[in-house]
């Protein structure tokens, strides 16, 4: 466990109580087991009073008395358990108790007791329609119906009265117009006629409608909930600290925002540069990869330009910042996205267009059937508005507030077992509605991370040994050579010269392994930079030197992804940051012929916007921080677990595994849900087909509006429910 | 029929009783982490000799 350990002290909080709490998002705990052994690991620190995990959440709540111990103890032994951890910046986090939520929760409650109690008064009530039920008796159970329905309908109505007054107010209309409207006309028509002894009162269809959107409300909550919480999660991943050098040496963690231009940072192995800057000590590997794509790492030095988010990989670097965090690439990256997300929150989902459609049109035909029996006939006022307030409970959208929630919820839970992540319910719409999908080359059709590639034409002995160096270094050829190898001894005397390789002794021979021309190999004069730095040499004493190939392999099944893809006639398109020959070597394997390589983050944005100006619509797979732009401004976009953090906060979906078929699943999910939600929908279209014309010409008693409003909103929840168990044929498994 | 006069009382009163039950579950956080609840069970108590 030699994981990167972030120093959480500038997100402490310092409570006036004496005491300090912090709060770390934990990754990689699932279990009860976990539970114990973080509470129990962290507790047991001195000074730590309580130590409390969310498992849903992942989150983790520490208070210690102020000055008892350093924060940083506290993520250093997560570490040491096992456990990567991230502290959530204060500042950044929404008192996010998530009061939304309780009150809706709230609210269904008493909706839901209302509409229970109110039920059984009224099939009394219906039951003795027949001449059992004297009028008195009918009378009582309206006023005791009345009493419950009014104040829970007060209490239960708030979150649509409230919304509809907002959009009153501004001068639109949205859903919770017409809701809102048919609750408080069928309350004031059922009170009118429970007053003058009538026979029928809407009391129960009025809060049962409440009771059924309430539920629509609470799932479309629910899930835009659980994508906050990913989002912050991501945001705590983001929120680094870095090690500043003082004037006198000394070594303080601060946070990143605090660093200013000219400011001395210590980068050990294993951290990311927080801002750009220049390397003024030392000299290291780099992994850029994130930044712009490359899968080789470089080898750089004093005065070599360092851009936020890099990663030193072999030696201590003390870099000179020249560019706070708000002038780095990074924020300007963090700026493109923030337009590209800009955009996309100008998508109107499909209940809203479906209600744009929908609401005018039952108002008019409300109004019309109130003018046509006031009117055209003479049964009189009373009669007329019974009819006009019959035709607004019956069409009331409750099948259509039901009808996208309840898919949505369905196919992100049926996602989330196949490792995606959705991050908002019309991320599905909008994933579902795309006809081209670009992808990006590195960490995305690739692994990201180097394998060797000649492992057959090695003897095991030489791969067995050259592990023995290769365990000392945190390089990726060397990584790579240690994953092929397994686990085993460590040479003596390990030594690794930066940008060269590692030396060592073994049995008494001394033993290199590294670049060719340090290694003592002659190396081919053709052979460009490049594919230099996707080899390595190995020797041993006076032995023969043996040559390791490397290559970023393509992730499982992306052929067949691509492939699959391209049937649904979807526009299937590659763009790297990479150089020309290795973007055609992975666009020849996975099947794709439109590929365009050496681009930088704008390229790819300019790429994105001309094709978007020819109306298609883009989805976006990448992994890179020179992706995230991106994947902002695509119409949809997918990132794998393996991303930049920036990347998996733009995205929309994140998949984990090596394989790429999740890609495919989730196109094919999101195409199901927007069936499905069109079916509903259709099928809602149809139940007021049927049901209008009853409303308008007055057929329509509290029994059938109760047993049409119930039975519509079943059918829509069963209809969601089948997106649960359906099984594409010939699915990539 | 005048039973309904009690009887229609004690139905709310006990509804009414489950709604408040359930409001206060809501209320002192319960339903915030559903997934650590059902595991912690399983935790075993640090007793004294261990």
């Amino acid at each position: 466990m030699n994981a990167h350990v972030v120093d959480p002290t500038p997100f402490a909080q310092h409570l006036p109580d004496g005491k300090s709490r912090l709060e770390l998002s934990v990754h990689g705990a699932h279990c009860g087991g976990c539970i114990a052994k973080i509470e129990g690991g962290v507790g047991s620190l001195t000074g730590v009073g309580a130590a409390r995990l969310n498992l849903s959440t992942g989150k983790l709540t520490v208070s210690w008395r102020t000055g008892a111990l350093a924060p940083m103890a506290i993520t250093r032994k997560l570490n040491d358990l096992g456990y990567r951890a991230a502290p959530f910046d204060p500042k950044a986090l929404a008192r996010d108790a998530d009061e939304e939520g309780k009150f809706l929760l709230r609210c269904l409650a008493v909706a839901g007791f209302a509409a229970a109690n109110i039920m059984l008064l009224s099939v009394a009530v219906w039951a003795g329609h027949d001449g059992e039920m004297g009028p008195a008796t009918r009378a009582m159970m309206h006023w005791v119906s009345a009493a419950i329905a009014l104040p829970a309908a007060a209490f239960a109505g708030r979150p649509f009265f409230r919304s509809a007054y907002t959009a009153l107010k501004a001068g639109r209309a949205n859903m919770d117009v017409p809701i809102s409207l048919a609750v408080i006309l069928a309350l004031s028509l059922s009170v009118f006629e429970t007053l003058n002894h009538g026979r029928d009162a809407y009391f129960d269809a009025a809060v049962m409608l409440l009771f059924f959107l309430l539920i629509g409300r609470f799932l479309d909550h629910r899930l835009r909930m659980r994508s906050r919480a990913a989002a912050q999660d991501l945001l705590a991943m983001q929120a680094t600290t870095a090690s500043r050098l003082g004037a006198n040496g000394q070594l303080e963690a601060v946070s990143a925002t605090d660093i200013g231009v000219g400011d001395k940072l210590l980068l050990s192995p294993g951290d990311r540069a927080p801002v750009d800057g220049e390397i003024a000590e030392g000299a290291s590997d780099i992994d850029v990869s994130l930044v712009t794509g490359e899968s080789a790492p470089a080898h750089m030095t004093i005065g070599d330009k360092l851009h936020a988010g890099v990663l030193n990989i072999s030696s201590r670097l003390i870099m000179r910042a020249t560019a706070t965090t708000d002038e780095s690439l990074l924020a300007d990256l963090t700026r493109l996205i923030e337009t590209g997300e800009q955009g996309k929150s100008k998508y109107v989902r499909l209940a809203d267009r479906a209600a744009a459609l929908y609401v005018p049109l039952v108002h008019s035909l409300a109004l019309a059937t109130f003018l046509g029996w006031f009117f055209l006939s003479d049964a009189g006022l009373r009669v007329a508005v019974m009819n006009a307030v019959a035709v607004l409970i019956i069409t009331c959208p409750c099948a259509l507030g039901l009808a996208a929630p309840a898919v949505q919820v369905v196919a992100t839970g049926r996602l989330f077992k196949e490792g995606v992540l959705v991050k908002s319910g019309d991320a599905l719409e909008r994933l579902a509605e795309v006809d081209a999908f670009i992808f990006d080359k590195t960490g995305t059709l690739t692994l990201g991370r180097l394998t060797l590639a000649n492992q057959e034409t090695i003897a095991p002995e030489s791969l067995a040994k050259a592990a023995m160096l290769a365990r000392a270094s945190r390089h990726p050829l060397a990584r790579a050579i240690v994953a092929a190898a397994g686990s085993g001894p460590l040479a003596k005397d390990v030594y690794e010269t930066s940008g060269c390789g590692v030396e060592g002794l073994i049995d008494g021979a001394r033993a290199r392994f590294g670049r060719a021309d340090w290694v003592g190999v002659a190396t081919d004069p053709g052979q460009d930079e490049a594919s230099q730095s996707s080899e390595a040499w190995f020797q041993l004493g006076d032995q023969p030197s043996v040559r390791f190939q490397f290559e970023d392999k393509i992730r499982t099944h992306a052929s067949e992804t691509i492939a699959a893809l391209k049937d649904q006639h979807v526009n299937v398109e590659m763009l790297s940051g990479d150089r020309k020959a290795p973007a055609r070597h992975i666009a020849d394997l996975a099947g794709i012929d439109q590929w365009r390589a050496n681009l930088s983050p704008m390229d790819k944005i300019a790429r994105l916007k001309e094709l978007q100006s020819q109306g298609v619509k883009i989805a976006m797979v990448g992994d890179g921080l020179n992706d995230a732009p991106a994947l902002a401004s695509a119409h949809a976009s997918l990132s794998p677990g393996t991303a930049a953090d920036a990347s998996q906060a733009a995205a929309d979906f994140v998949f984990q595994g090596a394989s790429l078929s999740p890609v495919l699943t989730a196109y094919d999910v999101s195409q199901k849900a927007r069936s499905r939600i069109l079916e509903n929908f259709a099928f809602a279209a149809l139940y007021n087909v049927c049901a209008i014309p009853l409303a308008v010409f007055g057929f329509v008693t509290p029994l059938i509006a109760a047993l049409a409003m119930s039975g519509s909103s079943i059918i829509v929840t069963l209809n969601a429910l089948r997106l649960s168990s359906y099984h594409k044929e010939g699915a990539i498994r | 029929m005048t039973a309904l006069i009690y009887l229609i009382p004690i139905a709310l009163f006990l509804g009414g009783l489950g709604l408040a039950a359930f409001i206060w579950t809501v209320r002192s956080g319960q339903y915030d982490d559903l997934e650590g609840a059902a595991e912690r069970i399983l935790i075993d108590d640090e007793t004294e000799d261990s």
